[in-house]
């Protein structure tokens, strides 16, 4: 099981070295020049010259990535030209925020997923089934910018007991922000609920059928015995492998979300980044969310090795 | 509350029962389908004894299944028991509540499928799926319940239980499993014991080594045993009675001698007579096939169902459905003419004919296909898989060369690599003297023609989407240059020469049945007029009916265009039926080859003698001497040195064995045993324990030269 984990761990930095690269390449291939922006339009060609030696940029870009990617490691994840302060305490507290939002909404979601999952494949092809899957059905096509909007229309303006925007004090509590939380969080459960009721169905559906859940009644097991001690640990697996990748969505993929509510979350920091062609913060927080979803997919890899004792030992 | 185990006990203490423990009585199940309602089981009446094993054998649609799930109520859920009565030590069933159904399911009732490792949570440790039946209705706190699953898992012969017991399912090899299972139904002394096929998925000698523990574990638990299987070889081992099913209702029921001595159903006759017998001469007879396909429930015929495929029937048979009722002591048959129904010798005798001479393995000249010293090596990230090892053969212009191993012997990947489509690691493989390019991309046109491959399962070797007419015109384009109208007309012919109508053309595959299907595939085969065609288990998969008209076949076509077989199976009966020379496999190596008559006659080499010795015979009078091969296969990534058997071997000689690779001994002929201990040494002692036949002349002949030779020199 060690060798397994470091097997893991070993791919994950691999990945995360590769994705470095492509996003340190993919950042010096955007058009705009950083020197014209930090200093303006009608800068000398001197000027703009000089504060490109000074910020490295006339390096080769090998040495520049290198360079960059020591720093990081090391933690100095530079300093932004557009917002005028150091990089890493801006995205720590984003984050922090981005955590709030997606512990929230995984809260709200995975249960809820799981238990009407199971409902329905249970009760399969009942009216009961019928309804929990066309009504999953129909929340995985709608957008979040169309379910926020709608949930903004009717929680938010017509009946008043939410905010319309969520945007919170970079260092509010959790408790003082739930208020906020709650639309946002509950778009982003609406469009993930659909895939773990989905999810849970089918592979509940399939358990159901198999030859040992039979033997397991034909033992005389009472029916809740059966699901929870037979049927529960082997139709969940691929389960938690979907909603363990999709905490690392759920992290630092909400940029929608966050734009309509003003969430100030690190994916709407990315976008502020990328519209403000500030290379240093573009690249520190892609390289963040990187990470946030390599490791998200360390963990599905190893719960799901923790529960299926067949590739524990691959 | 008074364990199960202690009512059972007491109750067989008090009566010395003539009353039945399981009773059936009229039961009629239905299923509830968008065709309609479907009478699957009709009218159909068992009883079944403590200690007593009733074998229900029946083809595929004749209801066994769905009887025996439906006595005990647990049927999928659309359906139905509709009628009847079954009682299980006096308490009727089918009117019982789910709650009460389970408390009987696990504690007086005891199920045993076909395939263990799907019968068992992948995710649960053995030892805790078997403890559970003991905590629920043992009322066994943990420790207690473990001891008593190391105690079942002993009996059942399992070597270190409680290794085993921390163990996972995916752990374990079939064999082993299906051990537990069995252990687990056992553990809370049920009265009745449902098996259904237990050993269908299990090698040979594994299902001869899990046959012997059942036949102990009767004796010594109360159990009365239901057994369902297709196998009528199998059915000798352990059953006491038997009752032969056909669409859904019993044809006939009778004590296990009777039913084979005399059967008094023309259907129990032709399926006795659809089994190969075990019988190496050289002359290859053909099988008896039935006429016809089995009905489906829903187009039954009025009066008998066999009716229109009995060759006894009379007009009075197909206006009312004969009941099934006793005409001798214990025999029950549903048949109006039983008294006219033949005794199995003379019926067989009349019913096959004579289709030709096996020939013996001649010299190089007329060898068709060579393969010497073939390897197939995969490289594995642990190892490398050995799956071929070094095998010699040799396939003759118009014979059939059968090639009998179990799992793990390396049997289709030798196919394979002889046809191209893994390439072979080292050796050679010649087509008529000029080797054998590895893979089909580099051989030419006319090579690919002429051998030819018929697959195990039909329903994947057909293409779904593309009518049988273009599946068999397919190679006649491809490899046979011939227009689209020649095509046509060549694959109506061959249509016909497979006994199929010419109407099926169109047709596409899902709308054949299993058999028709496999005709389709062989018709295929033939299509490019192949001068090999490699066989790769086509039967296993099939009816017992179906695959004595589909050997009738091969042989027929083989006859008329003098085609070579290379006929691969593990079914031993059916490969000493087709085959002029075997070859016997064993984890990648030939153990012994030759004549099929001299490898199935002593001298064997010991892997031949316990296959031998394992293969059950539809025969309760023959005579085997139980020789059981211990453990399973070792994997092909760590094969065994010296002679791979060795850790197997019930002749194992010693260091010798472990060291050395044995040398090959030449017996008459072209017969050759890999084996250390020299010929007339192996014939010596396997005279002595193998004994086929009933002849008591024989047998009594070999214990007297046991006698006359004291120790043996």
């Amino acid at each position: 099981m060690l060798k397994f984990v470091l097997r893991r761990l070993g791919f994950m930095l691999l990945t995360v070295a590769l994705a470095s690269i492509v996003i340190f390449w993919a950042t010096t291939m955007l058009p705009g020049d950083v020197a014209t922006m930090i200093l303006g339009r009608y800068a000398t060609e001197e000027a703009k010259t000089e504060l490109r030696h000074e910020l490295g940029l006339d390096r080769p870009a090998t040495v520049q990535y290198v360079d960059w990617l020591g720093s990081y490691v090391r933690g100095d994840w530079g300093h932004s030209p557009s917002m005028d302060t150091e990089v890493r305490p801006v995205i720590f507290e984003r984050l922090r925020n981005s955590l709030m939002l997606a512990s929230t909404a995984f809260a709200l979601y995975v249960p809820l997923g799981i238990l009407l999952g199971l409902v329905a494949a249970l009760r399969k092809n009942t009216w009961v089934d019928n309804l929990i899957s066309v009504g999953s059905l129909a929340f995985i096509g709608l957008p979040e910018f169309v379910s926020g909007l709608i949930l903004i229309a009717i929680f938010s303006i017509q009946l008043g007991w939410f905010h319309a925007q969520s945007a919170i004090a970079p260092d509010s509590s959790f408790v003082a922000a739930f208020p906020y939380l709650v639309l946002p969080a509950v778009t982003v459960a609406l469009t993930s609920l659909a895939y773990v009721v989905r999810m849970t169905r089918s592979s509940t559906v399939d358990v159901l059928q198999t030859d040992y859940v039979r033997t397991a009644n034909l033992k005389g097991l009472p029916p809740h015995r059966v699901l929870f001690t037979h049927v529960l640990r082997n139709s969940l697996l691929p389960t938690v492998t979907v909603v363990a990748i999709g905490i690392g969505w759920l992290i630092g993929g909400l940029i929608v979300t966050e734009s309509l509510f003003s969430y100030p979350g690190i994916g709407r920091l990315l976008l502020f980044a990328i519209q403000r062609r500030d290379m240093v913060l573009i690249q520190a927080t892609a390289l963040l969310i990187v990470l946030i979803y390599v490791v998200a997919n360390l963990v599905a890899d190893i719960l799901y090795a923790v529960l299926n004792p067949r590739i524990r030992y691959t | 509350m008074a364990s199960v185990m202690d009512r059972a006990a007491s109750a067989a203490a008090a009566s010395p029962s003539p009353r039945p423990v399981f009773e059936v009585e009229g039961l009629h199940v239905d299923y509830l389908t968008e065709h309609g309602v479907l009478h699957a089981v009709r009218d159909v009446s068992l009883a079944i004894h403590e200690h007593e094993s009733f074998g229900l054998v029946g083809e595929s649609g004749s209801g066994k299944s769905t009887l025996a799930m439906g006595a005990i109520r647990y049927l999928a859920s659309n359906g139905r028991v509709t009628d009847g009565s079954v009682r299980l030590n006096g308490v009727e069933l089918l009117g019982l509540s789910r709650k009460e159904l389970r408390k009987l399911w696990g504690a007086s009732i005891g199920v045993v499928y076909q395939s263990p490792l799907s019968a068992l949570n992948p995710s649960i440790p053995i030892g805790r799926q078997l403890a559970e039946v003991a905590r629920l209705h043992l009322d066994m706190d943990a420790a207690a319940a473990r001891s008593r699953v190391a105690e079942m898992l002993t009996k059942v012969a399992m070597p270190d239980p409680e290794a085993v017991m921390r163990r996972y399912p995916h752990q374990l090899s079939g064999g082993m499993l299906q051990r537990c299972v069995i252990a687990m139904a056992l553990m809370t002394n049920p009265s009745l014991l449902i098996m259904d096929e237990p050993t269908t998925a299990l090698d040979v000698t594994t299902q001869a080594v899990v046959l012997d523990l059942v036949a102990d574990l009767k004796r010594e638990f109360d159990s009365a045993i239901l057994y369902i299987t297709h196998d009528l070889g199998v059915i000798t081992k352990i059953c006491d009675r038997v009752g032969v099913m056909y669409a859904g209702e019993f044809m006939e029921q009778a004590a296990l001698n009777d039913l084979f001595a005399r059967p008094l159903h023309p259907y129990t006759l032709d399926l006795l007579g659809c089994v190969p017998r075990f019988d190496p001469t050289p002359e290859k007879r053909s099988l008896v096939t039935i006429p016809g396909a089995i009905p489906r429930v829903d187009e039954l015929p009025p009066g008998c169902i066999f009716a229109p495929r009995c060759e006894f029937v009379e007009e009075a048979c197909t206006r009312a459905r004969p009941p099934l009722r006793e005409v001798e002591a214990g025999h029950l048959t549903a048949c109006r003419r039983w008294e006219a129904v033949p005794p199995p010798e003379e019926y067989l005798r009349e019913a096959t004919e004579a289709v030709r001479t096996a020939g013996v393995a001649a010299a190089e000249a007329d060898a068709l296909v060579e393969v010497e010293g073939a390897e197939v090596h995969f490289k594995a990230p642990k190892g490398v898989i050995r799956a071929v090892d070094g095998v010699d053969l040799r396939v003759c212009v118009g014979q059939t060369l059968g090639v009998v191993g179990e799992s793990g012997s390396g049997k289709t990947t030798v196919a394979r690599a002889i046809i191209g489509l893994t390439p072979a690691t080292g050796g050679d493989i010649t087509l008529r003297g000029d080797s054998l390019p590895r893979t089909t991309g580099k051989r030419s046109r006319s090579t690919l023609r002429e051998i030819q491959m018929v697959f195990q399962n039909p329903d994947a070797s057909l293409n779904p989407t593309r009518s049988v007419g273009d599946a068999i015109m397919r190679p006649l384009r491809l490899l046979g240059d011939m227009s689209r109208e020649e095509a046509k007309r060549r694959a109506e012919e061959l249509l016909r020469a497979v006994s199929l109508p010419v109407s099926y053309f169109d047709r596409l595959p899902h709308e054949l049945s299993g058999g028709e299907k496999q005709r389709v595939a062989i018709a295929r085969a033939f299509a490019a007029d192949p001068d090999l065609i490699l066989c790769d288990e086509p039967i296993s998969s099939l009816d017992v009916s179906v695959q004595g008209s589909l050997m009738n076949l091969l042989m027929q076509l083989q006859v008329e265009k003098q085609t070579s077989y290379l006929f691969i199976s593990h079914d031993l009966s059916a490969v000493q039926h087709l085959s002029d020379t075997i070859a016997v496999v064993y984890l990648g190596h030939a153990m012994e080859v030759g004549d099929a008559v001299r490898v199935l006659t002593p001298p064997f080499h010991p892997y031949t003698e316990a296959l031998l010795s394992a293969v059950p015979l539809p025969d309760p009078d023959v005579q085997q001497k139980p020789i059981r091969l211990g453990g399973a296969v070792p994997s092909a990534m760590d094969v065994p040195s010296g002679c791979r058997f060795h850790p197997r071997c019930p002749r194992f000689l010693g260091e010798i064995c472990v060291r050395e690779e044995p040398p090959w001994r030449e017996g008459e002929g072209n017969h050759r045993i890999y084996c250390h201990i020299p010929l007339d040494e192996l014939a010596r002692l396997q005279a002595q324990t193998l004994v086929f036949g009933d002849d008591a002349g024989d047998r009594d002949g070999a214990e007297r030269e046991e006698h006359d030779d004291g120790e043996v020199a």
